[in-house]
């Protein structure tokens, strides 16, 4: 059995992981084309709509792909995790079902209005099929978090006598604090994809000399909209996250952390590797007491370590935990730095002629994704060893007739299919940034040789 | 209000087979009746603007099932694990299929996507079929709800079952003929000229087939399922459902002679209508029957959700659906009449050169 749960871990983990990569941008993409069309509603600037346009036809893409591997994640919990389904899904299948009913309705309907009905709608009309698709997708987004922050942080619920989770309070789970801030935390995440996606095709085209108009205003409206979704991801969502997972699970703070004894004034590691073993963190670099004033607001607070939880209570992949965490606060960081100084210079006024920085939006681009994925994995492998937070191990979750081998089986399809769609992700979204945005005629082999005619 | 959840369930899974049914029916038919690059892009077109929505009927049946019959949703989904993960797998060939065949403007491009779209058309019915197949038939559910099917075994409907059988992959047959004319329907709906008359022609054929095979698949389910005949001498109103089925069939008939487009396709909706129904009529109060003991079957009350929450999901799923229903009217609204075929609208299968 242990065998097979390992799979199954492995098997939620890569098609989640790779479902994730289309959500985080769509959900930022979908703000960013909803900004350029109001600016195009008030200015009447057709540079602002044709620039949206070109936004819209990567959105269409990813937004395929996000619907296509998001459609294996719903059917996951029945297949692969029957066990928690039977006790839970008379709770966390209210908000499943509600994203089904509320946002996937809404956005399979607005979707080929916005992606092909601009001559049908007229600029009202389209405008308004873009706040739906922001509303679509934002809801969606909110729905899953919420559904996680149950697993989470277990609210408005009651044991029913078979053993069965039974919803005690509707608002009480729809408005769980744990997914208030997670959800502000998630999403302003997501900003930050569309918006490095949006300067780093900016920079492109503005270092290759082409569609300079363009790129300068993808870089203006991605470092602009980027920068306040850096500072809100740090503050107040980053660090209301810290402090309710000091409040509600200790022992993941400490896990994440690196922090293997109780400590007064406990330092935050920023590089170091841990030891679970010996219970150490080699090479530590080390700012002293800073994460006792994060997460108690005073320098001397006592911060408890692993010590002082018995060890069937860590989490089972520590390692990962802890340089996942530190991955998304390290890149976190990165990205405040980058997009300050990139405003700074959009100021003076001398961005767009500094190649140097423009350089450095455009090699930003993978970042985002690596850091969203680790905050992912930070909330999930930080949850074990529990599937619902105190309440059910993972290893009581998983579908007990599902062996190993069958497991691996579709495993292995999933890794194979999802590679062929990510070539044909890169493939298309490749296309249409080569052909690039206000050009009315591909730059496809196709229409060159109907043009030259 | 496990039964008022049971019918609400049924109506949006239902919903999705007439739906999705003919997005999947266009794929099995497609290289069939689209002989140029022009008539498959325009089957892919009559189907384009509304094939994601259709599809949401399942995620948001699947989403509704899972919260009103959680204990249905674990049981079924972890004992058809293989046959639901290659149902996945179909569907996500089938909807890249549709979405990125427009994309390059290349004759093997779109070649080879009109493959895939059809092979997983053909492949999505006759699994659907049999899925359908195996909740009739009964599955070895165990005392505590359990149960795990391999795909096949000995093909045989008793003892130790797969997935397939030869009642199941009879019903998927007879699956894959009635999505074939539905699809047939709905193309001929939405098209004009020569790929118009093949759609007519291919329906015309395929419901020969579909009558065959409804009388084959409802002896074959009172000989596998003793469930069925009891439930119908008990409930004799419950016939009026295969007379739904009967009548919609026949109309399919009568109103393709007349050329009647539309009638035509709405009587093979209310077909595929009145054979689901008379399957959950039959079934019920069983939504799983076990094939070893009928004690251990799962019924709406031994599977349902708490009660409380069956309650407050019935306040939101009332206003969901009815936002739901108000777009869906929209969007067909919208599409409604033939498929342009001048090329240079935007949109699906529409010619990327000419945007």
């Amino acid at each position: 059995m242990e065998d097979a749960l390992i799979v199954h871990r492995l098997h939620f983990a890569f098609t989640v992981t790779f479902h994730y990569i289309f959500p985080q941008l769509t959900m930022g993409l979908a703000l960013l084309i909803f900004v350029m069309k109001t600016l195009f509603l008030r200015t009447a600037d057709e540079k602002w709509n044709r620039a949206a346009r070109f936004w819209a036809k990567i959105f269409g893409i990813s937004f395929a792909l996000g619907v296509v591997t998001g459609i294996p994640m719903e059917f996951q919990f029945g297949t692969n995790w029957s066990e928690f389904s039977r006790s839970a899904g008379g709770v966390i299948g209210q908000t499943l079902a509600m994203e089904g009913v509320f946002s996937f309705f809404l956005e399979s309907s607005f979707l080929g209005l916005f992606l092909f009905g601009e001559k049908r709608l007229g600029p009202r009309g389209h405008w308004f099929s873009s706040m739906m698709m922001l509303v679509g997708s934002w809801l969606s987004g909110y729905l899953i978090v919420a559904t996680d922050a149950w697993m989470q942080h277990p609210v408005g619920y009651l044991l029913e006598p078979n053993g069965q989770f039974g919803l005690a309070s509707f608002w009480g789970l729809i408005l769980n604090p744990w997914a208030l801030w997670q959800y502000a935390h998630t999403i302003t995440g997501a900003v930050q994809t569309g918006c490095f996606t949006m300067a780093a095709v900016g920079a492109f085209y503005l270092l290759s000399r082409r569609h300079e108009d363009y790129g300068k205003v993808f870089v203006r409206t991605a470092v602009i909209v980027g920068l306040i979704a850096a500072f809100v991801q740090l503050w107040p969502t980053g660090d209301s996250q810290g402090v309710m997972l000091t409040r509600y699970q200790p022992v993941t703070l400490a896990a994440m952390e690196g922090l293997f004894e109780t400590e007064r004034g406990a330092p935050v590691a920023i590089l170091g590797q841990p030891d679970v073993p010996r219970r150490t963190l080699d090479n530590p670099l080390m700012i002293p007491h800073a994460l006792s004033f994060l997460t108690y607001r005073t320098w001397a607070a006592e911060v408890k370590g692993l010590d002082s939880f018995p060890q069937s209570d860590w989490p089972d992949a520590i390692p990962l935990l802890y340089f996942s965490y530190h991955i998304m606060v390290g890149l976190g960081t990165i990205f405040i730095a980058v997009l300050v100084l990139a405003a700074l210079l959009l100021w003076r006024g001398s961005l767009f002629n500094s190649r140097w920085m423009l350089w450095i939006l455009m090699l930003s681009l993978p970042f985002p994704f690596i850091a969203n994925t680790a905050g992912w994995i930070t909330a999930e492998v930080g949850r074990q060893p529990w599937l619902i937070y105190g309440l059910m191990r993972t290893s009581q979750g998983v579908s007990q007739q599902v062996s190993a081998g069958n497991a691996w089986f579709t495993l292995i399809g999933f890794m194979g299919m999802y590679a062929v769609l990510a070539i044909l992700f890169l493939f298309l979204v490749y296309r249409e940034i080569e052909r690039g945005p206000g050009e009315d005629s591909p730059g496809t082999l196709a229409g060159a040789a109907e043009a030259a005619d | 209000m496990g039964t008022l959840w049971f019918c609400l369930v049924a109506v949006m899974l239902a919903m999705y087979v007439v739906l999705d049914g003919f997005d999947i029916g266009a794929g099995v038919i497609h290289l069939l009746v689209a002989r140029t690059d022009e008539e498959r892009r325009t089957v892919i077109r009559s189907i384009g603007p509304v094939w994601d929505g259709n599809e949401v009927w399942l995620l948001a049946g699947g989403g509704t099932l899972y919260f009103a019959f959680p204990a249905l949703y674990a049981s079924s989904f972890s004992g058809f694990y293989l046959p639901l993960m290659m149902v996945l797998w179909l569907l996500i060939l089938r909807g890249t299929s549709v979405e990125f065949r427009s994309h390059v403007v290349s004759d093997i491009w779109a070649s080879f996507w009109d493959g895939v779209f059809a092979l997983s058309g053909v492949l999505l019915a006759v699994f659907y079929g049999a899925a359908l197949g195996n909740v009739v038939r009964g599955v070895p559910l165990d005392i505590a709800g359990r149960f795990f099917e391999p795909l096949w075994t000995n093909f045989q409907p008793r003892g130790h079952t797969g997935v397939l059988d030869w009642y199941t992959i009879l019903v998927g047959v007879a699956a894959l003929a009635a999505l074939a004319m539905h699809g047939a329907l709905w193309v001929a709906l939405k098209t004009e000229g020569a790929l118009n008359e093949r759609a007519r022609n291919a329906a015309q054929a395929f419901w020969w087939g579909v009558a065959l095979l409804t009388i084959v698949i409802t002896v074959a389910s009172f000989h596998v399922q003793l469930l069925l005949s009891t439930a119908f001498s008990a409930h004799v109103w419950g016939f009026m459902f295969p007379v739904l089925a009967v009548a919609g069939l026949l109309g399919v008939a009568w109103f393709l002679r007349a050329r009647a487009e539309l009638a035509a396709f709405l009587s093979s909706c209310v077909y595929l209508l009145g054979m689901l129904t008379s399957v959950a009529f039959s079934l019920y109060p069983r939504v799983l029957p076990s094939s070893v003991n009928a004690v251990f079957s799962l019924t709406v009350d031994n599977a349902k959700a708490p009660e409380h929450g069956l309650r407050v999901g019935l306040a939101w799923w009332i206003v969901g659906m009815a936002l739901a229903t108000a777009y869906s009217v929209h969007t067909y609204r919208n599409f409604a009449g033939k498929v342009e075929r001048s090329l240079d609208e935007e949109g699906y299968g529409s010619s990327p050169q000419k945007i």
